[in-house]
C-alpha cells in the first residue's frame, strides 16, 4: 500500500478521450500515461511500472481482450479495468473471466472509474 | 372490434373465405368426377350386358313353350288325320256308303277320341253321299268348297276354324282316298276345337300373357284374352315364320309394350302366337334394373357424402397450414425487420458512444478546471453550462443504452419469479401519477399464479412500457386501468392490461410493434412497444393487442412456465448472433 497515488496506463485508440481523461486524472493527483494501441501499451508496461491499466475493448489492430491476455502473460499482477463502447456486458464479463478486475461502459463517470480503480487496488 | 394477433396473423377476410370455398368446390367436383365417371361407365356397360343376357334368358323359354305347344298341336292334328286316313283305308268306299257303317264309325270315334262331331263321305263329284252326325247334310255339294279343292290337290286337308250350325267353332279334317274302281273319294270329319283351349291352357303362361292361334290372313282361330274372339281379325300384325319361333317387340292396341313369339304350323294354316307384356316378360330384368339403379344412387350418395367430408378435412388442413405459414412468415418478417433495425441502432449507438465519451471527458475536464480555478467573472455561469453538458451527455447515454438494449445485447437473467411481485413494483413507480391524475387502478391479481422462470428486469421494463402507454391513453379522473393475472391453461401465466383510454385504429394496431413508430409525436421514441415485443419474444412468450378507438385497449401477455435452462440456451443463440 503506497501512500502515493497510483500510476495509471490508459490504452485507447481515441486519443482525444484518453488525453482528456488522463488530464482529469492528473488533476486528481494520479500519474497517467497513455497508449493509442495495444502494442505500444504492452511495450510501456514492459518498460515502466504501472499500478493499474485501463483498456478500451474496441481498438483497431490488437483488440482490448487480446491486449488483456498479453498483459496477463507479461505481468499477472497488474490490475486491468476494461472500457466498452457498446452496451453489451458480454465482452466485459468475458474480460473479467480472463482476469480483468472490472469493466465500465462509455461514456464513463470519472468518479465511478476512480471507485473501481480503488477497489481493484484494494484501497477501499 | 379490431383485433390483431401478432404471433398468428390470421389470413382472413372475404377474399380468403371465397378462396377456400372455391377450392373446396373444386376439390369436391374433381373428386366426384374422378369417382363417378369410371363407376358410370362400368354401370352402363354392365347395364347393356345384363340387359341382353336377361332378355335372352327370358325369351328363350318363351320360344321353347311356343315351339313345344305348336308341336303338340301338330301332333294332335296329325293323329286326327291318321285316324281318318286309317278309316278311309280300312273301310272301302262301298262300305262307307252305308249309313249303318258310317254311324258305327262315328260312335266308335266319339267313344275313343274326343272332339269328333260328324263324319261324311264325299264322292269324286263333290257330293256328300254318306253322313253320320247331328246335321242333315246328305246330298250337299262340296265341289266348290276350299276343303274339297285343297283335299283334291294335297290328298289331305285341315281347315281353319269355322262356326258350325250350332255356332260352335269347328275344324274340318279331310282325307282323299281311292275306291276299288279307282274312283277318288274324300272322307271328311268335323272336330270341335275344344282341344285348342286345352293345349293353350297347358302352356302355363304367366299372368297377363295371351296365347292364341291365327291363320295367315290374321283371323283369330281361337279366342284371345285381350285382342278379340275367334274368327275376328287380329289387330296385331304377326310375322309368319316357318323356320323357328319368331319373337319381336311392339306396342299393342292398349299401347302396352309387348313381346310376341309366333310359331307357324307346317301341316295347316295356323300360327301359334304368344303375347306377353314387356313388364311381365322382363319382370326380373326390370327388378334387377331398379335394384341396380338404386344401388348406384345409394353409392353416389355415399360417395358424395364421403367426398364432401374428406374435402372439408382436406381444405381445412390446407387452410390451417397456410395460415400457419402466413403467420410464421409475418413473424419472420417482423423479426427480420427488428433485427436489421437493431443492428443499425447498435451500430449507431456504438459510434455515438465514443464521441460522447470524449465530450463527456472534455466537459468533465472543463468542470474540473473551473472548480480548481480561482473565482472569476461568470464562474458560476460556466459551471452551470458544463454541468448542463454533462447532463445532456447522460441523457444521450441513456438513449444509446436503450438503443443497444433494443438490439438485444443486454443479457437475460433467468430466475424463478413471481409475476405479481413485479407488477407491484411497477405499480409502485406509477403510484404518484395515479394519485395525481385521480385514475382508477384496479389490480385483479390471482394469488394462485404460479412462479415462472423469466427475467425480472426485462419483465419490469415491459410492464412499465405497457402501463406508461395505458396511462398516456386515459383521461384524468376518468381513466380506469385494470391489471389482471391468472394461470394459463398451457402452463404459464397470462397478464392482461386493460385501459378505457383512446384506443387505436386498425392501421395503428398494425404498426405499434414496429420500431420508431409512435403516436406520441415528440415525446415517444417509438421503441417502447417494439422493445417489449422483443423481450416477450425472447422470453418465449406472446403478446396480443385488442383495441377499439374511443373504447380502450387490452394488451395480453402469455408468459411460458420456462425453465432454468433458458438462460444457457439464450446465451448460445446470442453468441451466434453477436458476430459483428
Amino acid at each position: 500500500m503506497t501512500k502515493q497515488k497510483p500510476k495509471i496506463l490508459l490504452i485507447d485508440d481515441e486519443e482525444e478521450f484518453i488525453s482528456t481523461l488522463a488530464e482529469r486524472l492528473e488533476l486528481r493527483g494520479y500519474t497517467c500515461k497513455t497508449a493509442e494501441d495495444g502494442e505500444s501499451g504492452l511495450r510501456m508496461i514492459e518498460e515502466q511500472n504501472f499500478d493499474i491499466t485501463v483498456i478500451d475493448l474496441m481498438m483497431p489492430g490488437m483488440s482490448g481482450l487480446e491486449t488483456l491476455r498479453q498483459i496477463k502473460i507479461i505481468s499477472d499482477e497488474l490490475p486491468v479495468i476494461l472500457l466498452t463502447g457498446h452496451g453489451s456486458t458480454k465482452d466485459g464479463l468475458e474480460g473479467m473471466s480472463i482476469g480483468a478486475s472490472d469493466f465500465l461502459m462509455k461514456p464513463i463517470d470519472i468518479n465511478v472509474l476512480l471507485e473501481k480503480i480503488n477497489i481493484a487496488l484494494g484501497l477501499e | 372490434m379490431f383485433k390483431k394477433i401478432v404471433d398468428s396473423t390470421i389470413f382472413s377476410g372475404k377474399c380468403a373465405k371465397d378462396h377456400y370455398r372455391l377450392l373446396k368446390r373444386k376439390v369436391i367436383f374433381s373428386m366426384f368426377l374422378m369417382v363417378t365417371i369410371p363407376l358410370t361407365i362400368m354401370l352402363t356397360i354392365n347395364y347393356f350386358q345384363y340387359k341382353s343376357y336377361h332378355q335372352n334368358q327370358i325369351m328363350l323359354p318363351l320360344q321353347e313353350i311356343s315351339e313345344k305347344t305348336m308341336h303338340s298341336f301338330e301332333l294332335f292334328m296329325e293323329q286326327q288325320l291318321a285316324i281318318i286316313k286309317f278309316i278311309s283305308i280300312t273301310y272301302n268306299f262301298e262300305s262307307l256308303k252305308h249309313k249303318k257303317t258310317i254311324n258305327k264309325i262315328l260312335i266308335s270315334l266319339k267313344k275313343e277320341y274326343k272332339g269328333f262331331v260328324d263324319i261324311g263321305l264325299i264322292d269324286s263329284k263333290g257330293e256328300l253321299i254318306s253322313y253320320a252326325g247331328p246335321y242333315s247334310l246328305l246330298g250337299k255339294d262340296y265341289s266348290m268348297q276350299t276343303s274339297y279343292k285343297e283335299t283334291q290337290i294335297k290328298g289331305q286337308y285341315i281347315s281353319n276354324v269355322f262356326l258350325g250350325y250350332r255356332k260352335n267353332p269347328h275344324i274340318v279334317i279331310a282325307v282323299q282316298s281311292f275306291s276299288n274302281e279307282s274312283q277318288n273319294f274324300i272322307l271328311r270329319a268335323t272336330i270341335s276345337t275344344d282341344f285348342f283351349g286345352r293345349f293353350i291352357a297347358n302352356m302355363g303362361l304367366a299372368r297377363q300373357s295371351d296365347a292364341f292361334l291365327i291363320n295367315s290372313q290374321g283371323i283369330f282361330q281361337t279366342n284371345s284374352l285381350y285382342y278379340g274372339n275367334a274368327l275376328e281379325e287380329c289387330p296385331l300384325k304377326i310375322i309368319n315364320s316357318h323356320f323357328q319361333p319368331y319373337n319381336f317387340k311392339k306396342k299393342d292396341t292398349k299401347n302396352r309394350d309387348i313381346v310376341i313369339v309366333s310359331s307357324a304350323f307346317t301341316i295347316a294354316d295356323y300360327i301359334l302366337v304368344i303375347v306377353q307384356p314387356y313388364s311381365v316378360a322382363l319382370k326380373s330384368w326390370y327388378d334387377f334394373k331398379y335394384d341396380m339403379v338404386f344401388v348406384f344412387l345409394i353409392s353416389l350418395a355415399i360417395i358424395f357424402f364421403a367426398i364432401v367430408k374428406l374435402s372439408n378435412i382436406l381444405v381445412n388442413r390446407i387452410k390451417i397450414s397456410e395460415e400457419h405459414r402466413e403467420s410464421v412468415l409475418t413473424e419472420l418478417q417482423h423479426a427480420q425487420k427488428l433485427s436489421s433495425i437493431g443492428r443499425l441502432a447498435a451500430g449507431v449507438a456504438h459510434e455515438i458512444n465514443n464521441p460522447l465519451a470524449i465530450i463527456n471527458e472534455k466537459a468533465g475536464l472543463l468542470n474540473d478546471l473551473i472548480a480548481l480555478s480561482d473565482n472569476f467573472d461568470k464562474k458560476s455561469k460556466f459551471t452551470e453550462i458544463s454541468n448542463s453538458i454533462v447532463k445532456s451527455i447522460e441523457r444521450c447515454r441513456k438513449i444509446t443504452s436503450r438503443l443497444l438494449g433494443f438490439s438485444r445485447r443486454i443479457d437475460v437473467k433467468i430466475e424463478s419469479i413471481q409475476v405479481n411481485d413485479i407488477i407491484y413494483e411497477v405499480v409502485g413507480f406509477l403510484e404518484k401519477e395515479t394519485l395525481y391524475r385521480k385514475l382508477d387502478l384496479i389490480l385483479s391479481l390471482s394469488d394462485s399464479v404460479q412462479p415462472v422462470f423469466s427475467d425480472h428486469g426485462q419483465l419490469q421494463q415491459v410492464f412499465l412500457n405497457l402501463l406508461t402507454n395505458a396511462f398516456a391513453a386515459v383521461e384524468n379522473e376518468l381513466g380506469t386501468i385494470e391489471i389482471e393475472t391468472k394461470n394459463s391453461i398451457k402452463r404459464g401465466v397470462i397478464i392482461k392490461i386493460d385501459d378505457n383510454g383512446c384506443g387505436m385504429s386498425q392501421e395503428t394496431i398494425e404498426k405499434i410493434f414496429d420500431p420508431f413508430f409512435t403516436t406520441k409525436k415528440k415525446e415517444g421514441t417509438g421503441l417502447g412497444l417494439s422493445i417489449s415485443y422483443g423481450i416477450i419474444k425472447k422470453l418465449g412468450g406472446k403478446i396480443f393487442v385488442e383495441s377499439e378507438p374511443e373504447k380502450g385497449t387490452v394488451f395480453t401477455i402469455h408468459l411460458p412456465e420456462g425453465s432454468e435452462e433458458m438462460e444457457t440456451n439464450y446465451d448460445k443463440t446470442k453468441a451466434k448472433n453477436s458476430s459483428y
